[in-house]
């Protein structure tokens, strides 16, 4: 076959990326091609990089459990409340039936819904960790995130531990009905009761982060950080440009354009988002929580109850 | 001026106009003429039943839109005395799309919320037809922390079909003013009662759309996307709505059934607009009930058990 055509052939395939853990997402291809630079880039090489180009620094899509993996200790992460699944309490069944996009999406992802939490340090500071996985649903928020999203709130705060999410959702889980908007309410309670309970909260927006989820929890955090280039809002882009029956400015919703409308703090590169993260965590964990300032980066002994 | 005619109320509206028009002809000289009109009125009352007890989701949506139906200022206005108008965010701008007051409730002293949409196009226009900007969600955050200073229970109003989707909008943190009232009204130290009173539009209704008390009017419905959206998004054609509305559970008995809402008040034959007056009454009655009911607890129980209420809606199955 022709070069081309291979490489034309090739370009289709999507590749996820695992950067260790488990099988079910194992790489079946050694070539991918960049969306923003199209250049062809070596398998191996987007995977030492965090799965970032290293021609134009675009952040390609990260699986849940690599996305933790990159920000807290090596070995520190300990999954909290899995086996919620969700009962699809509307039998919904417009469009595509909703039990056969849940089934679909438990096999292709070998999660049981978007959200993956833990508890896990992050240099040595103790924190409740979540993320999404937009392969699941486009991550959409239904009873089970929205479940494990406050008992990781929650158990942050009994535990006096600091909570870190890394979000991406396409918003409420419309399948779900209002049980789905109604966990916007639920998980903006339990970030709040964390913030009254002295204990910080930084969240991490990656592409894409919209709708009711980012008109939840998301933005409740303490210290808000984004990764370049996410696109970042509440109502998507389609309908804010058929709304206002005009072409929307260049870079309109992307994390620049956030920073500088002052709605997130800093756009974190993912190389660096560790070290931002735990930064942050020195400053606003309480005091008896927290490693000292100027600890060296081996992680410091742990107070009692921290993590093994 | 025409009445607003919603498009299953058609074959009624003929007969309607049938109706007036016989009612305009001399009765007296013709005594066959009052036993058709006696029968026609019959028709007209049974078909109006037939028509109105059997609405199905989509049609109440068309119902809870109505321009005549019963809008926030109207409730204020029947209900409430001594109201003082709160006006503007004290950041950007004031939102005619929200409006918060002091107000009384028989003698209850209460701080209103209220998506604010209006009846005529004129004033819906200044309104953005209710759908508030992040400034209207900031001045109903600053009518929530004010009430929250001063131990004054809060009652809210739903009626928009969502948040504003402009540019200008997403620009000045849309989904931050939202978030920001969810997290203060879930922390509020005073009862909050809401009823829905027209439409519940996703995200833009919850910011002011929970709390200790749920009170939906039969025909208001509340729903996590707008039928017209989930059909572009599932079928690319917003006309099949009516198929969505029926999917996404999204009636005053809906919500009862899945425990959101707490109670439904009736409405009259063809709508609340038909007798606002009695509605406004009875909603008056209802809000009044939960609030004295709820100003016997203490604060702490009251915040804990919103709390609780919250954390108990969602519905999984757990495995291991």
């Amino acid at each position: 076959m022709p070069i081309n055509d291979w490489f034309k052939q090739r370009e289709g395939r999507r590749y996820t990326v695992s950067t260790g853990s488990g099988t079910e997402s194992l790489p079946d291809g050694v070539w991918r091609t960049c969306p923003e630079c199209k250049r062809t880039l070596y398998q191996g090489e987007v995977e030492r990089s965090l799965s970032v180009c290293p021609h134009c620094d675009h952040h390609f899509e990260l699986i849940a459990r690599d996305r933790i993996d990159a920000l807290v200790d090596p070995g520190s992460f300990a999954e909290i409340d899995a086996g919620l699944v969700s009962s699809d309490p509307l039998r919904f069944s417009a469009g595509k039936p909703y039990a056969s996009s849940l089934e679909r999406a438990c096999q292709t992802t070998g999660m049981d819904d978007a959200a993956l939490t833990g508890t896990a340090t992050i240099d040595g500071h103790p924190v409740v960790v979540g993320a999404l996985d937009f392969r699941f649903i486009g991550a959409s928020m239904g009873s089970v995130v929205g479940e494990r999203i406050a008992r990781a709130f929650e158990r942050a705060r009994t535990e006096q531990r600091g909570v870190v999410m890394i979000v991406a959702s396409g918003g409420a889980r419309m399948q779900e009905g209002m049980l789905s908007l109604m966990q916007m309410a639920q998980t903006a309670a339990a970030a709040e009761r964390l913030s009254r309970a002295g204990l910080p909260y930084v969240s991490m927006l990656v592409n894409p982060t919209y709708g009711g989820v980012t008109a939840s929890f998301a933005v409740l955090a303490d210290v808000i950080f984004a990764e370049p280039g996410a696109m970042i809002g509440f109502a998507g882009p389609r309908l804010v440009e058929q709304t206002i029956r005009r072409s929307l400015p260049k870079g309109f919703q992307t994390a620049a354009s956030l920073q500088s409308h002052g709605m997130i703090d800093e756009v974190v590169p993912r190389g660096e988002s560790r070290s931002r993260v735990a930064t942050v965590l020195g400053y606003l964990m309480p005091a008896d929580r927290a490693v000292p300032a100027g600890a060296d980066d081996t992680p410091a002994l742990l107070p009692e109850g921290g993590e093994a | 001026m025409a009445r607003f005619v919603m498009e299953f109320e058609r074959p009624l509206a003929d007969l309607e106009e049938k109706l007036a028009a016989l009612a305009n002809l001399d009765i007296a000289s013709t005594p066959q003429l009052a036993a058709e009109i006696a029968e026609l009125e019959r028709e007209v009352e049974r078909l109006r039943a037939t028509l109105y007890s059997t609405l199905s989701p989509w049609e109440k949506v068309q119902v809870s839109r109505h321009p005549d139906r019963p809008k926030t200022v109207d409730y204020v206005a029947y209900l409430f005395d001594d109201v003082v108008e709160l006006r503007g965010d004290r950041r950007f701008a004031d939102d005619q799309a929200m409006y918060t007051a002091l107000a009384t409730l028989g003698g209850r002293r209460v701080v209103v919320i209220g998506h604010n949409k209006g009846h005529t196009t004129k004033e819906n226009v200044a309104r953005n037809f209710g759908s508030p900007h992040p400034e209207g969600f900031r001045k109903a955050e600053r009518a929530m922390r004010l009430a929250d200073r001063f131990g004054l229970p809060i009652v809210t109003f739903l009626d928009t079909a969502g948040a504003s989707p402009g540019l200008e909008d997403e620009e000045r943190g849309q989904a931050w003013a939202i978030a920001d009232c969810l997290a203060t009204l879930s922390a509020v130290r005073v009862p909050v009662v809401v009823v829905g009173i027209g439409e519940g539009g996703s995200g833009g209704a919850l910011a002011i759309g929970f709390g200790d008390r749920l009170i939906m009017l039969e025909h208001a419905y509340y729903s996590v996307i707008s039928p017209e959206m989930c059909a572009l998004i599932l079928h690319k054609d917003a006309a099949r709505a009516p198929e969505s509305a029926a999917a996404l559970a999204l009636t005053a008995e809906d919500l009862l059934r899945m425990g959101i809402a707490d109670e439904v008040v009736p409405e009259p034959l063809g709508g609340a607009h038909r007798e606002p007056e009695t509605v406004a009454g009875e909603v008056g009655v209802r809000i009044a009930t939960a609030l004295d009911a709820l100003s016997e607890e203490d604060s702490d129980g009251l915040l804990e058990r919103r709390y609780e209420r919250l954390r108990a809606i969602g519905e999984y199955n757990e495995t291991d």
